[in-house]
Formats: C-alpha cells, structure tokens, sequence
C-alpha cells in the first residue's frame, strides 16, 4: 500500500492551493534548473532507469520515447501533451490540470528538455474549460515567474508552452489525429510511419506524451530512478492514478502502487462494490478499450500492465469501471459499441461502417432479438475490425464485444433463447 | 440536428473589439505561418461571440468565412473542422445547453433519470432540440471524463456533478430564475475524493 510521503499528486483533490504559491510548498519547481544541468542524456537515462511505462493506456516506456527524437535537428522539436482524455471511465488528467497544473508545466519544461524541444503544446478536451483555465493560469503564473520563457528556471534555455483548446472528438486522443487537429484540420489519424520522432507536429520531430506521464517526470527526476523502482512490480514500476467508477459505494480517483490487487483497490478505496463483493458481475480495469474481465478473475488479479494483459485485458488507463449483479452486461457494452460509432472518425471503411454494424448487432442482442449464430458472425466481424485500421479505434471497438462474447456468451445465448420463447416466431437473419 | 443550409443564417459577421484581441492573442501561440492552428480556438470565438450578441452560442457560415480570410485558409476547411468536432453548433441554441453524458459509467450511476428529468422539465423530446421557451437544448453528449462523479450534466463549460432526477429538477428550475449554481458536486463532495472526505492524503501541506 502506497505511503501518502510516496504519493507524487499530492493536492489530488484540490484541498490546497492548486497555484504557484501552494505548488512550491508541494515541492515543484524545486531545484528545476539543477535538472536541467544534469544535461538531456542524463534526464533520459534516468528516465529510462526508472521504468515508467506511459499512463495514457500503452504503456510504451516514456525514457525510451523520448530517446527517439533527434539528437541534432534543423527542425524546431515539439513536445506535445495529450490532454484529450476522453476514454470513457478515465477522470484522472482532469484532477492534474485543476489541483496540481504546475507538475504538468514543470514535466513540460523537464520533458522539453530532454528531447531538445523548443515548445510544448498542451492539447486540453474541449469539454474541460475550467480545468484548461486553470493550466493557463499555472502557464502565465510560470512565465511571471521566469520559470519557463526565456532562459526558463534561469538555465539558458529558451522555453515556451501553449495551451490548446480541442472541441469534443474522442478520436484525437489518438497522436496523430491530435497532431492533425493541431493543425487546424479534422481529427484523422496518420498512418504510421513515418512516426512522429521523424514527422510530427508541422512535420517537425514531435513526441507526444499523456498528462500524467509528463506531470510525474520531475519528481521521478528529483527522488531518482531508484525510489520509482522501489514502488510497484518488476517491469510494472511505480505509482498510478486510478479512477474507480460505476457500481461501488464510493467512487472516487486514488493514486496507488501499481499491482495493487484489484479487490483491494475498491475495498479499501472506494468502499466496496455495492451490495458487497459477492454482488460483483464484471469490471472494465483499464478504461471501455480493454476487455471487460469477469469476478473469477477479479477475485485475485492485480492492476498492472503485465498482469492485465496475462487475462487478455489491459491496464489502460487504470479506469475502473465496477458492474454490480444488478447491471444488463449486454445493454452496457451495446452502449459502448454506439460510443465508438459515434467517435469513428469514418477514415477507415471497416471502422467507419463497422462500428455502426456492431452496435446494431448489438442493440438487438439487448433485447434477445437475434440468433445464436449470429453471436459468432459478430464476434468474426470483430476480428475483421481489429487491426485492419490506421489507428487502434478500431480495435477499441472490436475489444469489449469480444470481452463480452468470451466471458458472457451463455448470458447472450439465454437472452435470444428468452426473447424467442416470448416471440414464439423465427428471428428473421436481418441484413444489417 | 439542423444543417447549415436549413438555418436562417445572418447576412453578415464581423469580429468585435473582444474578439480580435482574443484572437491576435491565440494566433500568437503559434509559428508564423501556422496560423490555421488557430482554427478551433478561433471557432470557440465565433461562437462566444455570437453567445454575446444574440443570446445563442453557434457559429453562422460568415462567421466561418471571416475566420477562414483571418486565417489565411480556405471557407471550405474550416467547415470541415467546423462540423467534424462536436462542440461548434451549427443552428442556433438555447440560452442553456444541456449536455447529457449517457456513455457507460453514467449510465451505470443512473443517467437516464437525469434525461427523464430534464425532459420533464423542459417539455423537450428528442435530442439537439430546444426548448419552446427558447431556454434550454438538449443534447446528449459521450463521456465527458468525470466518470468517478457520475452522472455528469454538463451546463454550457460547468459540469454538474453526482447528478440524480431531483437535483436535475432543482438544477433547471435555478437556471429558470437566472440564479447559477455552484458547479461541481452537487452532493458536497470534494472533488474526486470518495464521499464523506479523503481517505489518503490526510497530513498537513508542508509549511
């Protein structure tokens, strides 16, 4: 269990100051430019040492992403921080840019540096207007303060960061979209390669990197490799934002070890599923990408990359979502399917018309009015979503149906048979 | 949802004071000529604009077409842009936007009730509809990403959180009085820590 003098975000609820005045008192912009005058090998080594996996659902390791852009570039070199969170169940980045917007700036600058960056570019949801309002005021507070700008913390170098509006598109949540919408263009991913290191923002080198990925770098910096390597499980190192959501008594976002037990986590967070753990149907852990995993296997798995992915699921990002025996599965992911539909950007045609097929599919699955065979035509028309796409949507779209359809098939099965049994007429076979 | 060709649009749109220094202001924040960056930022402009004036936040075609002279892009990208993200409102809405998040975990925690209220209370039936009193539009909106407080409302930029019908009811009759309640949790909890006050994160900020 995580000590609150490990916690990294410590005003995580917004009790204290979430400004400058109060940030200094939590510790950023402590001994910034001493950072820095370590020299970029050594914050990337460091970085690399410590482990961190990316927070924004990959789990890619940062050190290494950020060893990719170029050590020598004609090019101006951006740091881009996503800040689109927008995967259903995930709450956490909000709480960094309204409690703790200054960790974000500081990582920016650290970051920045590191890869040989001249400016960050935060790209803030649309929706969280109040929440990019206060990263703007932590921004200007920063330059009134020579933190960042010219000659940043005083170390020579020169630094800018930008805050940026988005306007309500899920998809540009994805890097390359979010580098097109930069652009002033439609949010549509760009086929990789070449990879953003090479051509990124304005085809210039770009890395792009989640909020709380950013956020954490300065205190990882500060406490060293070995302090973030001592929290955690091997390969799976450190502390991490989760946020625990759907049917328990008290949902909230906590920041704990990674490879807590599952159970533990809602037990002692978030006070238990409701109606008690028996009452437990199925949980989403990593945000509505990842496969749902039934009790079974929540009874004793544990929230990391590695263990998640062994029950062919996936940490993501640490997104909770709890479903008590009360919940209609089928309805829950139905309505997953119509968000994916919705959030297709329509670049690609198996995405584009296949989300749209799916949560039709599924919509009548709801209700029981199909056949039994067609739950395996759906679950083959998933396989033919998943990985024929440019960006991972598609297969986002593909997981929870297959989720479902591999731990809750008799459930589907018995939801036709009931619906039949009502009907007492053959389902037609409709062409969807 | 109307398209721009159904609705009466205005014969003309300038840039007020406010508006071109908010805009030189988030032009700024990128390279010359880069410009067309400012797209969206430029859009939310037209649209708070419009909000100013005429009580509807939307953005009319010669609102796009200026800001695409601005920007130095063609009127066809930023329609494009325009109708591709969903936060730009292309027909003209209530004083109030309602935005109804229904995406899995607030639907988990009850959002239907919410719909059903605010349907209740503002004699609207479908979604992207406004109201007979010219109030309120509904629309229902994917998630919003303030899952651990769900169901979200989210009030033009506020979000109205650990929403149930009653309070919805409540919420719609103090906008009705002009009065602007207090944004966030509408159960007095802090923030994202679960109910009844933090269980971690407990010491003393350092002096």
């Amino acid at each position: 269990m995580l000590q609150d003098k490990d916690r990294i975000f410590t005003n995580l609820y917004g009790v204290h100051d979430p400004l400058l005045a109060g940030a200094r008192t939590r510790g950023d912009w402590d001994g910034t430019a001493a950072i820095l005058a370590r020299g970029r090998d050594a914050i990337v080594d460091e970085m690399k040492k410590s482990g961190l996996r990316g927070r924004g659902g990959a789990g890619f390791p940062t050190g290494l992403k950020w060893s990719f852009m170029p050590k020598q570039s004609e090019r101006p070199c951006y740091l881009v921080v996503n800040a689109d969170e927008s995967e259903p169940g995930t709450c956490k980045d909000r709480d960094i840019l309204r409690h703790d917007p200054h960790k974000l700036v500081e990582g920016c600058l650290v970051a920045g540096f590191a890869m040989g960056a001249c400016a960050a570019y935060i790209y803030v949801r649309g929706e969280f207007y109040n929440e990019g309002r206060m990263l703007q005021a932590a921004v200007d507070e920063a330059y009134a303060a020579g933190l960042i700008g010219k000659n940043a913390c005083g170390s020579g170098y020169d630094y800018d960061v930008f805050v940026h509006r988005g306007a309500g598109a899920y998809i540009c949540g994805e890097e390359t979209a979010l580098i097109e919408s930069l652009e002033g263009k439609k949010g549509m991913p760009r086929m990789k390669p070449p990879f953003p290191a090479g051509v990124g923002l304005y085809g210039c080198p770009s890395t792009v990197n989640n909020v709380e990925s950013i956020a954490v770098a300065p205190t990882i910096l500060r406490r060293g490799a070995d302090w973030f390597l001592s929290l955690g499980r091997p390969n799976n190192s450190g502390q991490k934002l989760f946020c625990i959501s759907g049917h328990v008594n008290k949902p909230c976002n906590v920041e704990e070890e990674l490879g807590i037990p599952l159970r533990e986590l809602i037990e002692r967070y978030a006070g238990g599923v409701r109606g008690g753990w028996d009452n437990l149907l199925a949980i989403i852990p990593g945000g509505a990408s990842v496969r749902l995993i039934p009790k079974s296997i929540c009874d004793d798995i544990l929230m990391d990359f590695d263990s998640l992915r062994n029950v062919r699921s996936g940490l993501g990002t640490a997104a909770v979502i709890v479903m008590d025996k009360s919940t209609d599965l089928i309805a829950a992911i139905a309505r997953l399917s119509k968000f994916y539909m919705h959030e297709s950007c329509g670049q690609c045609t198996p995405c584009r018309e296949g989300t749209g097929w799916m949560w039709r599919v599924m919509t009548r699955m709801t209700e029981g009015r199909a056949t039994i065979q067609e739950i395996d035509t759906l679950e083959q028309v998933t396989r033919q979503v998943e990985g024929h796409t440019i960006c991972a949507l598609g297969d986002a779209a593909a997981w929870p149906i297959q989720g479902l359809i591999a731990h809750f098939r008799p459930m589907m099965e018995e939801r036709i048979s009931a619906y039949k049994a009502r009907i007492s007429s053959p389902s037609r076979m409709a062409a969807e | 949802m109307l398209s721009p060709t159904q609705v009466a649009q205005p014969v003309s749109f300038s840039f007020d004071t406010e508006s071109e220094a908010e805009l030189t202001m988030l032009i700024a924040r990128y390279p010359a000529g880069k410009q067309a960056s400012a797209v969206i930022p430029g859009l939310y402009v037209v649209q708070n604009q419009m909000k100013r004036h005429t009580g509807s936040a939307w953005v009319p075609v010669k609102g796009m077409d200026v800001l695409a002279e601005k920007l130095g892009m063609a009127p066809i990208r930023v329609y494009e842009v325009a109708t591709f993200y969903y936060m730009f409102n292309m027909a003209p809405i209530g004083k109030y936007h309602l935005q109804l998040c229904t995406t899995t975990p607030c639907w988990l925690r009850g959002s239907d009730e919410i719909v059903a209220a605010c349907r209740v209370a503002t004699g609207i039936k479908g979604w992207k509809e406004t109201s007979a009193d010219g109030m309120f539009t509904m629309t229902e909106v994917e998630c919003v990403g303030a899952c651990v407080n769900a169901p979200i409302l989210q009030v033009d930029d506020d979000f109205y959180e650990d929403m149930n019908g009653e309070r919805t009811t409540a919420l719609l009759a103090a906008l009705r009085r002009g009065e602007t309640p207090k944004m966030g949790s509408t159960i007095g909890r802090q923030t994202s820590a679960p109910e009844g006050g933090p269980t971690t994160l407990l010491f003393a900020p350092e002096a």
